[in-house]
């Protein structure tokens, strides 16, 4: 730990410069990470020059409730500089995942760079924090989860929530919800927020809003639900290499059927990609290899608030929470209409034998007339 | 007593405004409803056409979008008539804030709906226009399109280049996700859908107990009622336009 606050003078170039690394694999990487954050070209200058000149910003990570898979996808992206840049360069200085301390000197490490970054750090958050029973179903160092993200927070210059679960409550929040969980703006009011969902969020994301915020020292613009824009704004269905099939009303009936091998659109599998907001169709996985629905699964909506309750994923229509399994809202339409005929059809007999008097009365007085036509 | 029919009037009820607007309603509606499950769950048609030279699905959506903002339009419009219309278009019918509206709603739930003798016969029980339940109603279900209105633009306004439906991008952060939104524009349907079959049945229903032209008043403008309920007759009222013109005429002279 030590080492690191020795580092923290040093600019992010100099840090690179430092490992080894050369200017041109410098000037790689701010091409690479302007083009990420969805900056035009003529902004390269700017990455470089932000890079050259500020100070490395420091960073403590938290971990909850969660299963780490947001550090995982973060340890695997793509660009070698990536993960170098993050973990060495922005003084990561805790992050029970990463860091090699452990014990009471990490704790105290932590504790020493909040005081000295106060106001100024970044807290990463991964994972829900659990509420229910005072929150003892995540405790780390024997305090609770809300306990440390408050400790935490007091001195965050802003909050960036990696993942579903601390964006949104992810798979601890799903129903029935047996440890309360909740994401970190229901506990922290007081700070600005920058949500980063997916389970996990794509690599490049995730270090593409840290960098935002280390290279400009202002958080990206966000959406009315605090997602970065450059990332978020669009949704998977929007940028899918797939969509001319939609448009053209080619789909998979079934996943061993010859639509699927031909590649048709999966939107009848249940793709939730019209209805989550992601980068997965533009910037995909796995240095751009492929994303679910290249591989022929239909998106899971992953990145979206109760993505784990809006089941079953390979079915279009979700089933109506609270109303048994297999409640579909087809299935109780189809049940309101039906018994609207059928109503109709009891209150047409009913109209007949409750109000015969009226109608037969009429129908004489009708018929009377009928005889009664001049010639 | 039973030979003898009553004298009816024909009335001018619904103005050619209110009957545009009930069939671009009806016929906008239908579309919506077709094109709307169509875009739920298409059908996977095997196809050896490749995807650049085939674009239904394509048309079905534009369809969809088209024809919703024709409803908006249409309902923007109707909301306007309900200032600009005769007293059978005015909002006032809509809401029941009256003493009369709110007995009127219980003497159709008690006579049309449960299909209880009618003990007094009073004739004012009867509505010319709409009867209060029934257009309480409407605004009930207009109440519902909006909200159907807002799920829709807010699902095509990330897409969309237009201000308008971006008005409504709030909606989705509102549910909480596309995937809600989605999810109550898909209820909705089958709202207006049960809806429907209410709508038309009671219409019917008016039209064959009450023989006065429920059902086609939508298409002429014209209503039956008892003769007793006019003050004063046709004759009377073209006789007073005469005298009027008479009058005037004479003014004229008198001036001259």
């Amino acid at each position: 730990m030590g080492t690191l606050q020795k580092k923290k003078s040093k600019t992010y170039y100099e840090s690179l410069m430092d490992k080894g690394h050369s200017r041109r694999d410098f000037m790689k990487f701010a091409t690479f990470m302007t083009a990420y954050m969805g900056l035009e070209s003529s902004m390269i200058g700017q990455v470089v020059k932000a890079m050259e000149t500020k100070k490395r910003i420091p960073v403590i990570w938290e971990h909850f409730q969660e299963c780490t898979g947001c550090t995982e996808s973060f340890l695997r992206s793509d660009h070698p500089l990536v993960a170098d840049l993050i973990l060495d360069n922005i003084s990561l200085d805790y992050s029970n995942t990463l860091m090699a301390g452990a014990g009471h000197n990490v704790e105290e490490a932590k504790h020493q760079s909040m005081k000295d970054n106060y106001g100024k750090y970044i807290l990463i958050v991964e994972g829900a924090i659990p509420t229910k029973d005072d929150g003892v179903y995540c405790t780390i160092a024997g305090r609770t989860a809300e306990d440390i993200l408050k400790e935490s927070a007091a001195g965050a210059a802003a909050i960036i929530t990696f993942g579903s679960c601390s964006a949104w409550g992810g798979v601890q929040a799903a129903h029935p919800n047996p440890t309360g969980s909740v994401p970190v703006d229901i506990i922290i009011k007081d700070k600005p927020i920058i949500k980063v969902p997916g389970c996990p969020p794509i690599a490049e994301v995730m270090t593409g809003v840290v960098m935002h915020y280390a290279i400009f020292g202002t958080i990206p613009e966000l959406d009315n639900m605090g997602r970065p824009k450059q990332f978020y704004g669009k949704r998977v269905h929007d940028s899918c290499y797939r969509r001319p099939h939609f448009d053209a009303g080619q789909f998979a009936k079934s996943f061993d059927s010859q639509e699927a091998k031909n590649g048709y659109c999966l939107y009848k599998l249940g793709c939730r990609g019209p209805v989550t907001y992601n980068a997965c169709g533009s910037m995909e996985w796995n240095n751009g290899l492929s994303y679910p629905i290249k591989s022929g699964y239909p998106c899971i909506g992953c990145s979206e608030d109760k993505f784990w309750d809006n089941g079953p994923f390979v079915e279009r229509l979700v089933n109506i929470p609270g109303m048994g399994i297999e409640a579909t809202a087809d299935k109780v339409g189809k049940i309101a209409v039906g018994a609207a005929v059928g109503s109709a059809v009891v209150h047409a007999v009913a109209t007949n034998i409750a109000k015969r008097k009226e109608i037969k009365n009429r129908s004489q007085r009708g018929k009377a007339n009928e005889e009664n036509i001049k010639a | 007593m039973a030979t003898t029919t009553y004298n009816y009037k024909r009335v001018y009820v619904w103005e050619v405004p209110v009957r545009i607007f009930h069939w671009i309603t009806t016929f906008a509606t239908l579309i919506l409803i077709i094109t709307g499950f169509i875009i739920a769950n298409p059908p996977a048609i095997t196809t050896n056409v490749e995807a650049t030279n085939s674009y239904w699905f394509g048309w079905v959506r534009a369809t969809h979008f088209i024809t919703a903002y024709v409803l908006i339009a249409n309902l923007f419009f109707r909301v306007y008539w309900a200032f600009a219309g005769n007293q059978f278009a005015n909002w006032r019918n809509f809401i029941p804030y009256t003493k009369k509206g709110i007995k009127n709603i219980f003497y159709v739930l008690r006579v049309d709906i449960f299909l209880m003798e009618d003990e007094e016969h009073k004739l004012s029980n009867i509505s010319v226009g709409h009867n209060y339940l029934a257009a309480f109603s409407y605004l009930i279900m207009s109440l519902f399109f909006l909200l159907q209105v807002a799920t829709g633009l807010s699902l095509i306004a990330d897409t969309s280049t237009w201000w308008f439906p971006k008005m409504f991008t709030w909606v989705t952060a509102l549910f909480g996700g596309d995937i809600v939104v989605r999810y109550i524009h898909h209820i909705l349907t089958w709202l207006f859908m049960a809806f429907i079959v209410v709508h038309v049945y009671l219409v019917l229903f008016h039209d064959y107990l009450e023989a006065r032209g429920e059902a086609s008043a939508m298409i002429s403008g014209f209503k039956f009622i008892r003769s007793e309920r006019i003050e004063k007759t046709e004759e009377e009222l073209i006789e007073e336009a005469r005298k009027q013109m008479w009058r005037g005429k004479k003014k004229e002279e008198s001036e001259s």
